[in-house]
């Protein structure tokens, strides 16, 4: 058994200690907010925090997440940057599809948590590893700016 | 004229017996000779894409850049947001072909090898202004004992599955080379 904090509530979930983190969020523990894009760390919709920090859950083993603090989707509102984002979302109607847009807010709120004002080039630093297949790009580049003016 | 062979003689530098010259000689070709070892393995691309001349790492062989497009951020660990770390672990991870090291990061652009010849690399190795002000035992020690410098013997497999290709020379005889390279002076080429 595996014992993992996501969310800030303790799972014990019956899993491969080598199986992605994503597959351990979605299938173990049931959150399937966190989405399968790519498999291999290229397209960021898996995106979650790890003690704060955006990383691919498709990119990590689950026991190197054991210990440490799991944030998803499904709780990203809990901190000041990720309803900042949250609720900047909403307001420019950012969606498209939706797919990747999770990813997309889970990055979009660890680049916050750590430079509450970012220029356009952090901005395009830190997404740019989150890709969008309905090219919603322009919208989350303002919805990010508009967050990190709601935050200040 | 006894002047002047004073003269010739000052010019022509302290004067050394034909033993001891030859002793010099074959030393700094000794230790030009272990660098340029130690450079086939600095130089191949399991090394070189993370020394890069610009702001991107490379991947592959072929030394492409960085997919997805990846910078080297403030403190050569990725900008914020988005680190290294965020996609490579401490190890490497067959399920997503993505490599991975403790402490993974970019040399420092003071140390980019990308385009420099190996007397430039090998001198850039041993200035403390560029190399992160280390003494040459400490950079024997990066050298030789460093896990990120290590991964380049054991690179994983890609995301096809296929293993990575190593850097050239086994790791215990890099080990020798450096040691013996130090020892002989730490001689670089021209």
């Amino acid at each position: 058994m595996i014992t993992l904090d996501v969310n800030g509530k303790k799972y014990e979930i019956d899993v491969d200690p080598d199986m992605p983190l994503l597959w351990a969020i979605r299938d173990g523990i049931g959150l399937t907010g966190t989405k399968y894009g790519c498999g291999i760390a290229m397209c960021g919709a898996c995106t979650v925090h790890v003690d704060g920090m955006a990383t691919r859950s498709c990119s990590m083993p689950v026991s190197a997440a054991v210990g440490r603090r799991i944030t998803t989707i499904e709780n990203v509102g809990s901190s000041r940057a990720g309803k900042a984002v949250q609720s900047a979302w909403e307001k420019l109607d950012v969606v498209q599809c939706g797919y990747c847009q999770s990813g997309q807010i889970m990055s979009a709120a660890a680049l916050l948590a750590e430079k509450p004002k970012p220029s356009d080039a952090d901005i395009d630093a830190a997404m740019a590893g989150n890709v969008c297949r309905c090219a919603t790009y322009v919208r989350i580049r303002a919805a990010i700016k508009q967050a990190a003016r709601s935050t200040v | 004229m006894m002047k002047r062979l004073a003269v010739c003689l000052m010019l022509a530098g302290p004067l050394l017996a034909p033993a001891q010259a030859a002793t010099a000689a074959d030393s700094k070709s000794e230790g030009e000779k272990l660098y340029m070892e130690m450079n086939r393995v600095l130089t191949h691309p399991r090394c070189l894409n993370c020394h890069p001349a610009g702001d991107s790492p490379k991947q592959g062989d072929s030394a492409r850049f960085h997919v997805p497009p990846m910078t080297r951020g403030p403190k050569d660990s990725g900008p914020p947001g988005m680190h290294c770390a965020a996609c490579h672990q401490s190890s490497n991870y067959a399920a997503s072909g993505v490599p991975g090291a403790p402490n993974w990061h970019l040399a420092p652009l003071s140390m980019a090898w990308e385009n420099k010849t190996p007397g430039e690399i090998c001198r850039q190795i041993l200035d403390r202004r560029r190399n992160g002000n280390k003494s040459l035992t400490e950079i024997v020690k990066h050298l030789t004992e460093d896990e990120l410098v290590a991964w380049g013997w054991n690179p994983g497999t890609d995301v096809a599955r296929r293993v990575r290709e190593p850097v050239p020379i086994a790791k215990p005889e890099f080990n020798r080379i450096v040691h013996a390279w130090a020892k002989a002076g730490a001689v670089c080429p021209q």
